[in-house]
């Protein structure tokens, strides 16, 4: 079996600052980290790893630094890693994004065993674009069910049963027959710290594979800025607006104060 | 001339960094007053590896044998939020699991590193007793041959790890020649009949270390158990010691480094005649003091381990390091507390601790006298 596991590189702040006269962001000074979501889909991966002796295969699309974050899930015991690495990739949304990574899955499995089952998983979203399609687009390319929002995870033969939270407050259990594409919520599992052990390892004895344009055999009119459908014409951070007051004091006091302010400002 | 470090050693250190402030920042200074290893913490920090950083995988260990530079990072890392935390994985595996590694047989290696090196068991190196200490002539702890064994007999104070440790490493007497004593290193474990714990140290600083006296009576150690040879024990003892020298000082660059991260911190928040502190320049000029000494103690350390790892002679360059580090953490305690003013006397600022650690650190692994003599010898003898 195959556990392939779809990670991104960010920018490690929650709250992103976007440079007013080039609506780019501000990377400087900035540390690049792992998607926090997707580490979630690396734990559950290796721990898959040792219930059904998979063999865990992470994947990034990114500029040459992204190699960072596949070393990271190497430490956390991925088998094998791949960067999809080109200049031709550059400038992709989610469209071409997705297709870019469904082109080096379906590689992948091509050149795995025939019959040979697996599973695909990605975090829900990334903490810089937001947007969750990555995974569900994946799903779509590959031709293969998808289960968003997936917060317990099951696997027993061929069959994944899985609970996903629906409308925040009731939560729905689905199976499903594998090949199948799972996104998962930070609820999953706790991450672990790769050991030092792993992080010798990742570096000393296992392989971080780049692929290009070329090894995916990837349409110009697909992949990168050509391929996107979708056009970014503004980013920008939201103006603080109104300002706020700190209340302090007993229960009682601040319930007070709180009352006295809302009546002030004819609220209540 | 390359200072950068490796990609895998960036991993390391922002692992470590990351773990270190997640599992230990919250129980330091909980650590610190009752004088205990969480165990949880214990727990998470064995499965991290970081019990067997220096010993090779095929032993069980992490494989960082011929990356002592990593090991300095782990320790300054750790060191950084706390030096217990720092010194206990540290001195376990520097002169214990280590030394097993160099000078060990390959049935020793096979039969000790495994468990040292998952921290199943826990590894101390004693040498310092009544008598004995920075005068490593002076040991009395006795060992005779009777058949197949060595009967011990005597006993060792001050030893880090010594009353939570499986495996130790017993600097004995075992013979005279002329002046010249005899030394051997033995390997005792602790459910040998006749070894027992004596009093555990109360101390001003690293508190959660556990420092303990050690007691040997009639203690029958099987002949196998010897490290590196009958008789070898001056030399071997000197070896294992100039390697965790560089551990101490990496532990020491991370504890001043804490303490000018928390200086900074304070002086800049800290407002008096309406503006922060760190603008008056008697407290910046003592910020630049503390960074000069601590980036000087580091390039040492680093150093050293440097060389280690390339196979050079790093005695002389472990000991400046270790005297360096010692005094630029010492230095740099004393005047993050005095930055810190009366909040530095608290219990509540971690500088109060890290004051007290410091001064451990000119003390414990050769004093800070101990050091320059060795230095003050080794450039006399060869020059420089």
């Amino acid at each position: 079996m195959k556990i392939i596991i779809c990670i991104k590189q960010v920018p490690g702040i929650s709250e992103v600052r976007i440079d007013p006269k080039t609506n780019t962001l501000i990377r400087q000074g900035i540390p690049s980290i792992m998607n926090p979501h997707d580490k979630h889909a690396v734990e559950i991966a290796t721990v898959l790893k040792e219930e059904q002796k998979a063999e865990v295969i992470a994947i990034s699309m990114g500029p040459p630094q992204a190699e960072e974050v596949l070393r990271e899930a190497l430490s956390m015991g991925a088998d094998k890693a791949y960067l999809l690495t080109d200049r031709a990739f550059a400038g992709a949304d989610t469209l071409a994004t997705s297709h870019t990574l469904a082109l080096a899955i379906k590689k992948i499995i091509k050149e795995s065993k025939k019959g040979e089952k697996y599973l695909v998983i990605c975090g829900t979203q990334a903490i810089d674009g937001d947007t969750a399609q990555v995974g569900p687009e994946i799903a779509e390319e590959l031709g293969i069910p998808q289960i968003t929002y997936v917060q317990k995870f099951e696997l027993k033969g061929n069959k994944i049963t899985i609970e996903r939270v629906f409308r925040t407050e009731e939560v729905v259990i689905i199976e499903a027959n594998l090949p199948a594409l799972i996104s998962v919520l930070p609820e999953i599992n706790q991450p672990k710290y790769p050991t030092m052990g792993g992080i010798v390892s990742a570096f000393e004895e296992k392989e971080v594979i780049k692929w290009g344009e070329k090894d995916l055999n990837a349409k110009k009119e697909s992949i990168g800025l050509t391929g996107s459908m979708t056009e970014v014409w503004k980013i920008f951070t939201p103006e603080r607006k109104g300002q706020h007051i700190i209340l302090e004091g007993t229960l009682e006091e601040v319930s007070k104060q709180l009352c006295e302010v809302l009546k002030e400002d004819k609220l209540i | 001339m390359d200072f950068s470090l490796s990609e895998k050693q960036k991993m390391i250190k922002k692992i470590t960094r990351e773990f270190a402030e997640e599992f230990i920042a919250p129980i330091a200074q909980e650590s610190d007053q009752n004088s205990q290893l969480d165990p949880r913490v214990m727990k998470e920090m064995k499965r991290m590896g970081y019990f067997g950083t220096c010993i090779p995988k095929k032993y069980g260990g992490a494989g960082l044998h011929d990356d002592t530079v990593s090991f300095c990072i782990i320790t300054e890392e750790i060191g950084r939020v706390d030096a217990s935390w720092s010194i206990t994985p540290g001195v376990h595996a520097s002169v214990c699991a280590y030394p097993i590694y160099v000078f060990g047989t390959e049935e020793q290696r096979q039969k000790f590193l495994p468990p040292l090196a998952k921290g199943d068991k826990l590894g101390v190196f004693a040498l310092t007793e009544a008598n004995a200490g920075s005068d490593a002539g002076g040991v009395e702890t006795n060992a005779y041959l009777d058949g197949d064994e060595w009967v011990l007999n005597g006993s060792k104070i001050f030893a880090t790890n010594g009353g939570i440790a499986d495996t130790l490493l017993i600097v004995t007497k075992t013979g005279q020649s002329g002046r010249r004593k005899e030394l051997t290193v033995f390997i005792l474990e602790s459910d040998m009949k006749g070894y027992s714990v004596g009093v555990r140290e109360d101390k001003l600083g690293v508190r959660a270390s556990n420092t303990s006296e050690l007691v040997f009576q009639d203690v029958r150690i099987p002949k196998e158990n010897v490290l590196g040879g009958v008789g070898n024990g001056f030399r071997i003892g000197l070896k294992i010691l100039d390697y965790g020298r560089i551990l101490m000082a990496a532990q020491l660059v991370g504890l001043g480094q804490a303490a000018l991260e928390a200086s900074i911190k304070y002086a800049n928040e800290r407002v008096q005649f309406g503006k922060p502190i760190a603008t008056f320049q008697g407290i910046q000029y003592k910020i630049a003091d503390m960074g000069v000494e601590i980036e000087s103690a580091r390039l040492l350390t680093y150093q050293s381990a440097w060389m280690c790892d390339n196979g050079l002679d790093y005695g002389l360059m472990g000991s400046m390091a270790k005297l360096k580090a010692s005094e630029a953490a010492m230095q740099a305690t004393h005047d993050a507390v005095q930055i810190h003013g009366a909040y530095g006397l608290m219990k509540a600022y971690a500088v109060e601790r890290y004051f007290r650690d410091a001064k451990m650190g000119e003390i414990y692994e050769g004093t800070s006298e101990i050091q320059r003599m060795v230095i003050a010898q080794k450039l006399l003898r060869r020059g420089y």
